[in-house]
């Protein structure tokens, strides 16, 4: 399957939620956030939430700024 | 104490109570102990971030910015820098939100363009309104435009912060008239944010009556950041405490300190 990961194609073997992608990408347990097609996904919802091929997902985390 | 003197009142931004009226930026630092160590030197209690694409697949025990300065401690405010419209201001405000966990007070800028990294204030307006009907608390960046304040103002930011001068650019406050504009007529606390070089600019806005400033460049750039951090505190203060104090009337001619009475040449 293929989505639109923090502004680059990637590839995934198969459907997947949030959660596994957050997993596969070793993030599980980090200060993130996630939004898939401009619309925040809540913590909460991680684990149901199935992704579609060309979903646009950006993951972000805090880093330091003014 | 007489009735009409001036009364210090906390820092209060959206119903938060801060005793300090310094907010410090985190950006620019070496690394995080440098940055916890800066921060906790300028006894800020309010400090910003930035909201970015988290780097994948690199090194997943990089460290979080987040656990150096841990949020029970510290209030975050989150910034939307490096946007330039309305749209990726609040897509990032609510990013942010979701990130800190429904935490709604954030820093709303909405640049116009690289070089000058000068306020869109087209844009900002927008999001500030958009942002205010999500239940955001939203402090904003803004060019130090009195008409500009008031808008926001009546939009329902909780603070209005003009630039004193460039974002970075360390030139102080290079419109002192136009800022004095802006607090007469502020109903919110006024904050400088962007410009200050050094502590006499930071007290010089504080002087003037400003609920706080904002500063990341003149610490994190500073040969001793950590120790510039403590001296920004002090100004701060000093200001603070000079404002409160109300200065000397400035005179055209000389006053002596010393009586004329009683001199040996009389």
């Amino acid at each position: 399957m293929h989505i639109q990961l923090n502004g680059d194609q990637r590839e995934f073997s198969s459907e997947l939620t949030i959660s596994e992608l957050i997993d596969q990408l070793a993030l599980t347990g980090r200060r993130i956030a996630v939004e898939v097609n401009e619309e925040i996904v809540p913590r909460s919802q991680h684990a149901e939430m199935h992704l579609s091929p060309g979903d646009r997902v950006e993951i972000v985390h805090a880093i330091g700024g003014g | 104490m007489s009735a009409d003197q001036r009364q210090d009142i906390p820092l209060t931004v959206a119903g938060r109570v801060f005793s300090s009226r310094l907010l410090v930026g985190t950006g620019k630092y070496r690394d995080f102990d440098e940055t916890a160590a800066a921060v906790e030197a300028s006894g800020t209690e309010l400090v910003t971030v930035a909201v970015r694409r988290t780097n994948l697949g690199q090194n997943p025990d990089e460290p979080n910015l987040l656990d150096a300065l841990p949020t029970s401690r510290y209030t975050i405010l989150p910034n939307t820098a490096g946007c330039y419209t309305a749209k990726d201001a609040v897509r990032t405000c609510k990013l942010a939100r979701e990130l800190l966990d429904g935490h709604n007070l954030v820093k709303l800028e909405v640049l116009g363009d690289d070089g000058t990294l000068y306020p869109n204030v087209v844009e900002t307006l927008k999001a500030a309104e958009t942002l205010v009907n999500d239940g955001f608390d939203v402090m904003v960046y803004t060019s130090d435009d009195p008409i500009v304040a008031k808008e926001l103002e009546r939009i329902g930011c909780c603070a209005v912060m003009p630039l004193g001068s460039l974002i970075g650019s360390g030139h102080g406050l290079l419109n002192p008239a136009t800022l004095e504009i802006i607090l007469e007529h502020a109903e919110v606390p006024i904050l400088v944010d962007a410009g200050i070089g050094t502590p006499s600019d930071a007290a010089l806005a504080m002087e003037m009556g400003c609920a706080g400033v904002l500063i990341n460049s003149a610490i994190a750039h500073a040969r001793q950041p950590v120790r510039m951090a403590h001296a920004m505190k002090l100004a701060v203060e000093a200001g603070r405490e000079a404002y409160l104090a109300e200065r000397m009337p400035r005179r055209a001619s000389a006053n002596p300190s010393s009586p004329f009475a009683g001199r040996i040449n009389a």
